[in-house]
């Protein structure tokens, strides 16, 4: 694969299986090397550096080789990336430090209801396949604002697009840094602000010379490192417990112990540490174990917010571009699913044997007895609280239930240590969670500098660019971003991880109807999806400022007067809360009896019937609103019927698109044929 | 492969493939799969969990089904479904002659 390969009979492309299928073997020798290594004697330390920087290397090698000077190699990767490479692609693209380091985590503490999280993040794919993939792929440009603009007349609709695009991708990308940092802070003995510029050379070595055509090749490598550093703990696990190696199978065994324990441990007296389920497998209950109505409306306003926020992230819609046809986009997404179901329909058996493996070996025993891993993981984590917490609350020397408080995102990298698995397995586990959080971190990064390279100055404000113009351009704003988001990362740490929900609903919000309404209904008009796109952003981004920032004021609006004084009771007692809003809290409580219900209360009470009454919760340090009960990680629900609706009613009351507006819309709904774009201008000339 | 960017000016935008009967017609079958589609993905993305806490009770080596169904069973259904769907929509495709030139 060199810079000059273009069209045709690529060598590269011609002997994908084999160089893939030695690139595996490599890795699988590499790890048994280490195995060895280990047992010789080599410390753990060393190992760890081994699997960080030659894993690396390999990336970098990778992105090196495919550098391109080309714009549709290096938008596009030149669009010939087989279906089933584009879904491994996609996997790695899509599996980020959420899934692999997070997701095992939160169902480990949230049991049932972690499970959003897996149906949510799989679901998506089928609204992808179905409604926007192969329509995207007949546009064939290079980014989704370019559809918006030459589907909605022009550099407005792209605008917004692009405003939406990196305000979802911006936060995004910020996590993924953060999760490569925690992972290099434990393995290379570093500090997180070391950490985190160390993954930065790791991301941008990937990316920078070849763009999507390196990013592609690079996460192919990826997902075979992080699927088999997923699988084998976990098949090691199962092993360990039930004797046979399919953990998927055999994890029910495991959740029947669990119930069995957890109920030993109530009959105790004891009570599941904070944030942790004591009902593992028990479907939306509360902390008593009981139906809560508000547990079953928020699970299903999560799997809704991150399904269609799925389908509606640039930096897996733009996956499918680069496919070499319609046909391949289609099959390419069944691809995709697949190479992501393999993790996610793991993630509950390594979840269920890690919580096992604890509960049954740790939990009663003398704290002075517990093994030496627990001592590698009580270094302090960027929340302020060490990742494994013993607490002896009771000084009674021994470990009950409450006082084992392990950090979800730490679950799965300590997994094998606490399953008694050689360093070795440990050190791989480490370098698959770098591998998604990099394979992530690339995509988005490119979806970021793609959108304000090719959308914002080629398109709005340099059309005459020349090609060699445009690429330097382009690789200087992805170093600009890249370090941007490195320096939020390194400042705000962990207390910007949550808003990767965010992203979904964002996402969701802003862009998910105009691309459905743009291709599945000829009649929406420019202003219509203008107009969707705007009303879904704003409301969307909007709640969850205003109840994650001002939960207090925006119970004021929304809140009947009860609930404004148990907010204000909570704001007053929490020691996090700012003067000026202890001093607000304050006065409200002394005034309690002279309180009136919100303007809006009528609104926020309009489904107290079902169960569903306008609150609080105090969560990360401060008062969060939750309109109607529901979580603001699932601000998503209120803005997306919003936009469809905007859009649909909008098109009624404005001029119907232009025939050739609707031969366009006709165009790219039949694979066969070439686009009639309703504008030439929006053509990109290669 | 006909992309776009080979399109410079509105006069040289290919004509249409197809006829307009064609294309609607096309268009009719691809809507009543991507409706089909999306009622599966419905049914077993939302409704089958509604009942999660009734089918708890029912164990099968050792999982209880609702568990099961949100953990696993569902996953099976949207990979199936889309190796499906992505089948189905080629047949259709070359059933009304709208599929790419190889």
């Amino acid at each position: 694969m060199s810079a000059s390969t273009s069209g045709g009979k690529d060598p590269f492309i011609a002997n994908l299986n084999k160089i893939y299928a030695g690139y595996t073997g490599g890795f699988l020798g590499f790890v048994v090397l280490l195995g060895i290594l280990e047992q010789l004697g080599v410390p753990d330390r060393i190992i760890g550096y081994f699997f960080v920087f030659l894993t690396i290397g390999v990336y970098a090698y990778i992105g090196i080789i495919s550098r391109t000077a080309q714009v549709a190699e290096y938008y596009v990767a030149g669009r010939r990336v087989p279906a089933v490479y584009n879904g491994m692609a996609t996997g790695s693209d899509w599996m980020s430090a959420a899934s692999f380091i997070g997701m095992a985590g939160s169902l480990y503490a949230l049991g049932y209801g972690g499970l959003a999280f897996i149906l949510g993040w799989t679901g998506g794919y089928m609204l992808v396949a179905i409604l926007l993939a192969p329509y995207l792929r007949k546009f064939g440009q290079y980014t989704v604002p370019d559809f918006l603009g030459a589907r909605f007349g022009g550099n407005f609709a792209r605008s917004i697009g692009v405003i939406v695009l990196v305000t979802a991708s911006f936060v995004y990308v910020v996590a993924q840094i953060v999760g490569v940092g925690i992972i290099t802070q434990r393995f290379l003995d570093v500090s997180f602000g070391v950490a985190v510029f160390a993954g930065l050379g790791g991301i941008l070595v990937c990316s920078m010379l070849g763009g999507m055509r390196a990013v592609t090749w690079t996460q192919v490598a990826q997902y075979i490192i992080l699927i088999i550093a997923y699988l084998i703990p976990a098949i090691l696990m199962s092993v360990k417990v039930t004797g046979v190696p399919v953990p998927q199978l055999m994890y029910g065994f495991a959740l029947e112990r669990i119930e069995g324990l957890e109920a030993a441990f109530r009959a105790a007296g004891q009570s599941p540490p904070p944030g942790v389920t004591g009902f593992h497998s028990a479907p939306f209950v509360g902390p008593n174990g009981q139906f809560s109505m508000s547990a079953a409306v928020n699970f299903f306003a999560l799997v809704f917010c991150l399904m269609v926020g799925t389908a509606a992230l640039p930096h897996i819609l733009m996956r499918y571009f680069t496919t070499p046809s319609v046909r391949e986009a289609r099959n390419s997404v069944a691809w995709s699913l697949f190479f992501i179901f393999l993790l996610y329909f793991t993630a509950p058996a390594y979840a269920a044997f890690g919580k096992l493996e604890i509960y049954q070996n740790f939990i009663n025993q003398p704290i002075a007895s517990l093994p030496e891993w627990v001592k590698n993981w009580q270094i302090m984590s960027p929340y302020g609280v060490p990742w494994i917490n013993i607490v002896d609350a009771n000084n009674d020397g021994i470990l009950q239930w409450s006082e084992f408080r392990i950090h979800p995102d730490v679950v799965v990298l300590a997994t094998p240590e606490i399953a008694g698995m050689p360093y070795v397995i440990a050190g791989m586990v480490a370098a698959g969670g770098l591998a998604a959080a990099l394979s992530t971190a690339d995509g988005l990064l490119l979806a970021l500098a793609n959108a304000l390279s090719h959308d914002v100055y080629y398109k709005m404000i340099n059309p005459n660019a020349p090609t060699k113009q445009r690429l330097i351009i382009a690789r200087v704003l992805l170093i600009g971003v890249a370090l941007f988001a490195a320096w939020t990362a390194g400042n705000a740490g962990a207390d910007i991880l949550f808003l990767v929900a965010w992203a979904f609903s964002i996402a969701a919000a802003g862009l998910f109807a105009a691309l459905v309404m743009g291709v599945w209904y000829k009649r929406t008009t420019n202003t219509a999806a203008c107009l969707g796109m705007l009303v879904g952003y704003v409301a969307t981004f909007g709640y969850l400022m205003w109840s994650e920032f001002g939960g207090l004021s925006f119970l004021q609006v929304f809140g009947t007067k009860e609930a404004i004084l148990r907010a204000a009771q909570a704001a007053a007692a929490l020691p996090q809360a700012s003067a000026e809003l202890k001093a607000s809290a304050a006065a409200i409580v002394a005034n309690a009896a002279t309180l009136q219900d919100g303007a809006m209360a009528w609104f926020g009470k309009a489904l107290t019937g079902l169960g569903m009454s306008t609150d609080h919760v105090v969560l990360r340090g401060r008062i969060v609103a939750r309109l109607w009960g529901i979580n603001n990680i699932s601000g998503g629900i209120f803005g997306v019927p919003l936009a469809f609706l905007t859009i649909y009613v909008v098109s009624q009351f404005t001029k119907a698109p232009s025939q050739a507006m609707q031969d366009f819309v006709e165009s790219i709904r039949i694979p066969k044929g070439g686009v009639r774009l309703a504008d030439a201008r929006a053509a990109v000339k290669e | 492969m006909p992309l776009a960017e080979e399109t410079q000016g509105a006069a040289a935008a290919p004509p249409a493939v197809v006829d307009q009967a064609t294309a609607k017609a096309y268009w009719k079958r691809t809507s009543s799969l991507m409706w089909t589609v999306l009622l599966i993905w419905f049914l077993s993305g939302f409704v089958i969990h509604i009942f999660a806490p009734s089918l708890n009770a029912i164990h099968i080596l050792g999982f209880p089904l609702g568990f099961y169904f949100a953990a696993q069973g569902s996953l099976i259904v949207f990979v199936v479904g889309l190796y499906w769907f992505a089948r189905r929509q080629n047949q259709i495709d070359e059933e009304f002659r709208v599929q790419e030139d190889a």
